[in-house]
């Protein structure tokens, strides 16, 4: 359960509304099911209080639509953002994808976001889910009694290592205590790396086979907003779904994993939205980890303005045939 | 350089302005190195985008070698410090991905390093023959 409530939020921006300070309120509202709680876009203070939802399935990073809505729509666009979509919307202004005179930034805490796919895993057919202060009870068509998970079985992955506040660029933060880390997040990265090639090759052969090329990862990942995108082929007719050619087919995670390289703030929105549960964000972490080991600590989105690492250099950099003998005198 | 009957398929990529002109000064001076070394000349290593190298291995090279301008020589002044750092981060994730580390490599060669080449190209060469064929990176994806 959120320490903060909606009715906070929505108040918040109600009264913005109404004072005319902005025009349109970037949240979320309820999608098909108590778990599929989908961002939207509220432009009265009627909606915000009909559909306005804060809960903790509220996982969905808005950065990147103020990239859309910032282009289409005219006037000021208000837009909650928890910390770790903090770091997003730093690295969009950075990059200049966003107008940021059209945005009034919310700094909104966050007590931790449950993942749906682990409630899922063990209850068919939800019909609701109701948040308690220890977890949530998952109301089934299959049983009376609604089945207890807690919030530590239920939450989400990224949750686990959450990076805190990026302060620089809001207009406002509501006060709250955020979600304390107890997990490092390379932990996983680090068991891969010390597996044989062998065993990591299959792990990722087993992960990457599954995947049924929908681009959710694409699409959602706040990295990833080039107009054109090398996945696209522009002769099928059919927008974000064709492949240009097998090779891209058969390398895209990689290759995206690459594209996003020294700018992916790690927000974890491509594992979230995985249909396949694929684990992306390990790919992401890998260059993270590489790039903060092999040229210094470098967190993309914390400050607004920094060079990213893979267009800047220095003289003194490892060589590519350093690289294994020096990690391996690290990790061993 | 055949290791128990294979010949590898390699893949080279070098900057017009130092090792381009090293493999040449190496055939100037009769020196031999694998024919299976296949030489693309791309303006500067940095011109090779890590696509290319994963191209590479999808169409079937076994090894892909860049090669270019020593760090401080580029003709371009910074473009293969680019390269060191876009490869040293492709090739740690090629690792991590199951892919034998040794099917890759970055070596800086200036045109005066005729001998350096050979010596290279038989050597990776030689590795990249005893790894045999590389069948994992034709397809990430898909489940043999």
């Amino acid at each position: 359960m959120q320490k903060v409530t909606a009715k906070t939020l929505s108040g918040k921006a109600a009264s913005l509304l109404n004072a005319g300070e902005v025009k349109y309120v970037l949240g979320w509202k309820k999608g098909e099911f108590d778990y599929d709680i989908t961002p939207a876009l509220f432009e009265s203070a009627e909606e915000l209080e009909k559909d306005f939802v804060w809960n903790d399935f509220s996982c969905a990073n808005l950065s990147k639509y103020l990239i859309k809505y910032t282009r289409s729509l005219s006037g000021k666009i208000l837009v909650f953002l928890k910390p770790c979509d903090t770091f997003s919307f730093n690295q969009l202004l950075t990059e200049h994808r966003i107008d940021r005179q059209k945005v009034y930034a919310v700094g909104v805490p966050c007590s931790g976001m449950a993942d749906e796919k682990k409630i899922r895993e063990n209850a068919d057919g939800i019909t609701a889910i109701s948040e308690t202060e220890e977890g949530y009870l998952v109301h089934t068509l299959y049983s009376d009694a609604p089945a207890f998970i807690s919030k530590e079985e239920a939450l989400l992955e990224k949750c686990l290592s959450c990076k805190g506040w990026a302060h620089i660029a809001l207009d406002e933060q509501i006060e709250g205590e955020v979600f304390a880390p107890s997990a490092d997040r390379f932990d996983q990265v680090k068991a891969l790396e010390n597996m044989t090639p062998d065993e990591r090759y299959h792990f990722w052969q087993n992960e990457l086979s599954r995947c049924i090329r929908c681009n959710a990862c694409r699409d959602v990942c706040p990295a990833c907003t080039c107009e054109k995108c090398v996945f696209d082929n522009p002769n099928s007719g059919v927008e974000n779904k064709a492949a240009a050619n097998s090779f891209e087919e058969k390398m895209f995670h990689i290759i995206r994993a690459f594209h996003v390289a020294g700018r992916c703030t790690d927000c974890g929105e491509c594992s979230r939205v995985c249909p396949q549960k694929i684990p992306l964000h390990l790919l992401n972490r890998k260059f993270i980890n590489d790039i903060d080991s092999f040229y210094g600590e470098y967190q993309a989105g914390l400050d607004e303005g920094s060079r990213a690492p893979l267009v800047d250099y220095d003289t003194g950099d490892l060589e590519p045939s350093q690289v294994f003998d020096w990690r391996d005198g690290q990790n061993a | 350089m055949p290791v128990n009957g294979y010949k590898p398929l390699i893949v080279a990529f070098c900057c017009n302005w130092c090792s381009y002109a090293g493999a040449d000064l190496a055939g100037n001076n009769r020196l031999n190195y694998p024919a299976d070394v296949k030489i693309i000349r791309v303006p500067c290593s940095c011109r090779v985008n890590p696509m290319f190298v994963l191209r590479a291995f999808q169409r079937g090279a076994d090894g892909v070698i860049i090669c270019g301008c020593h760090p401080g020589d580029c003709h371009y002044t910074s473009g293969n410090y680019f390269t060191r750092r876009r490869m040293a981060l492709l090739f740690s994730m090629l690792d991590y991905l199951g892919i034998e580390r040794e099917r890759t490599r970055v070596e800086w060669v200036s045109a005066a390093e005729g001998a350096k080449f050979a010596a290279t190209m038989n050597d990776f060469a030689e590795t990249v023959a005893s790894l045999g064929e590389n069948k994992r990176l034709e397809d990430l994806r898909c489940k043999k």
